[in-house]
């Protein structure tokens, strides 16, 4: 149908698709951004939070006019065992005055607006699209098919999410396994702005970010997240797809647990859900990275498995946003040579380096090897909570003193002082 | 007023699907199903979407989020689901997401 050839499609209007089209067209590119969704971010969710770094090089003070919901201040870090909670609270004023550090925002509408800036800049952009194949031609990638449709590029850049088919397609990405994914459930909490402010503590617009480990997963690897939005809070449960294999237990049963938890529920007091979502998260790193480029093709964000979980902080969106622009940049200097070749195309992983994504990859390669000890998600939440629950008691029984707490808790958890130092340690130096 | 707990079937009505009459975007070989001991898609998939029943597995695409964790834990992955997204434009429309 459609004769006209392309610089580049882009398959994928989320963050790392849309970004990529976007530096392309700046550049004067000719290129065809394709959507499955009715719009952009139809189909596109996460916990929550944006990192800004990436995008502000890209879009300078992008706040000012993408649709954000707070930026964030107070990050908090919560061990739940039982009736029992101890949390890490940090504040800092400076995250929330420019070049604000973080935002919460809401997927539908920011990557709608992030895909609107592409096209403002020149982009095509099609929607209701699915692309089903891609187009070869001598081992080369030369275009998709969708449907009866048929388009051609010198370039396809697959940013069509965690479930990549397309990177299956160019034999550049096996399936995952259970070990390297992990599925998110999130639901949307309506609640009044000023309820918000009141119940987190926050000042005007400012927002919180809150992680949660211990019994909220039932032991099970993941964690759970709380979000404020400026009229509602993302509430939400992320486990490991291997654990979730051996259960029986369901992560919508799981999720309205912990909504029901005492210690979340009066956070959430006369909301109204507004939503119920899931998404696949990958998780392994660099251990999971397909082939991020070949013969006519480049791999950006999620479907590169550019995503980072160091447990205190949870990154994926400023990976999509920066390989976006890797891969734009990789095709701009391929253009210049007419290379499109799997060696023309290497530059792909120069850039990846030189802007973070593969750097920070490789600094924190062993974290999901850490993320997989079991004893972080049930051992020390209950260890911590039950020290820290003996400390603030108060009973009129014979004084003991902390190390004398510590050690006798410590002996209690059954785990040894060499496990407790390696642990320590491997945190301490990995993450 | 306290939170009300939920069941799947009141969370997914709150959700905006548009539902491919024509087309099941997920396809299972009951055959293969029919064979699996463990069924880990009948707990593990966030929507419920799978269902044990008289021996068999059932699949009601209708409800899918469209995660792909049904596709990652299927001990028969490549044989017993055929695994795509729904056509273009149908399916889940998060509004928040």
């Amino acid at each position: 149908m459609a004769n006209d050839k392309f610089t580049a499609i882009v398959v994928g209007a989320g963050p790392a698709g849309s970004t990529a089209a976007l530096v392309l067209a700046r550049a004067g590119h000719e290129v065809l951004l394709i959507e499955k969704g009715a719009v952009p971010g139809a189909k596109n969710m996460f916990g929550g939070r944006l990192y800004s770094h990436a995008l502000n090089r890209i879009i300078p003070e992008f706040w000012e006019r993408a649709p954000v919901e707070r930026p964030v201040v107070r990050e908090t870090l919560t061990l739940l065992h039982d009736g029992r909670s101890v949390s890490l609270n940090v504040r800092n004023l400076d995250w929330v005055s420019p070049p604000h550090h973080s935002f919460t925002l809401h997927r539908a509408e920011f990557d709608a607006w992030l895909a609107s800036e592409a096209e403002e800049a020149g982009a095509m952009l099609a929607c209701s699209i699915r692309v089903d194949d891609l187009l070869m031609e001598n081992g080369r990638v030369i275009g998709i098919r969708a449907g009866e449709d048929e388009m051609f590029a010198d370039v396809v850049i697959a940013a069509d999410g965690v479930n990549s088919l397309l990177a299956q397609r160019a034999g550049l990405a096996g399936m995952a396994s259970p070990r390297q994914v992990a599925t998110g459930v999130k639901q949307i909490i309506e609640l009044p702005s000023d309820v918000i402010r009141r119940r987190f503590q926050l000042e005007g617009n400012n927002g919180a970010a809150q992680l949660f480990v211990g019994d909220c997963t039932g032991g099970m690897q993941g964690g759970g997240f709380v979000y404020t939005n400026r009229e509602s809070v993302s509430l939400g449960l992320v486990i490991n797809a291997n654990e979730l294999r051996k259960t029986q237990r369901s992560l919508f049963e799981l999720i309205e647990d912990f909504k029901m938890n005492p210690h979340i529920a009066p956070l959430l007091e006369g909301g109204d859900v507004g939503e119920y979502s899931a998404h696949l998260i990958p998780e392994a790193g660099l251990a999971m990275m397909p082939r991020v480029f070949g013969q006519g093709i480049l791999v950006a964000g999620d479907a590169a498995g550019f995503a980072l979980n160091l447990g205190y902080v949870v990154r994926g969106m400023d990976f999509a946003i920066a390989s976006g622009e890797a891969a734009a940049k990789t095709v701009i200097q391929a253009k210049k040579h007419n290379d499109f070749s799997r060696r023309g195309l290497s530059f792909y992983q120069k850039y990846l380096r030189e802007n973070f994504v593969l750097r920070d990859l490789a600094a924190y390669r062993r974290a999901p090897e850490f993320m997989e000890n079991c004893r972080l998600f049930e051992t020390y939440p209950d260890l911590i909570t039950s020290l820290m629950a003996e400390v603030f008691t108060v009973s009129g029984s014979q004084p003991v003193h902390l190390f004398t707490k510590i050690l006798s808790r410590v002996r209690q958890s059954r785990v040894s002082l060499a496990k407790l130092f390696i642990d320590g340690w491997r945190g301490a130096t990995w993450l | 007023m306290a939170l009300k707990r939920l069941s799947i079937e009141q969370l997914l009505g709150l959700n905006k699907f548009v539902v491919d009459d024509e087309e099941a975007h997920i396809l299972l070989d009951k055959e293969c199903c029919r064979s699996c001991i463990t069924r880990p898609c009948t707990a593990a998939c966030p929507a419920g979407c799978y269902k044990a029943e008289k021996g068999e597995v059932n699949f009601d695409y209708a409800g899918c989020l469209e995660c792909g964790t049904c596709r990652v834990v299927c001990p028969l992955s490549d044989r017993a689901i055929v695994w795509r997204y729904p056509r273009g434009g149908f399916g889940i429309q998060f509004r928040y997401g």
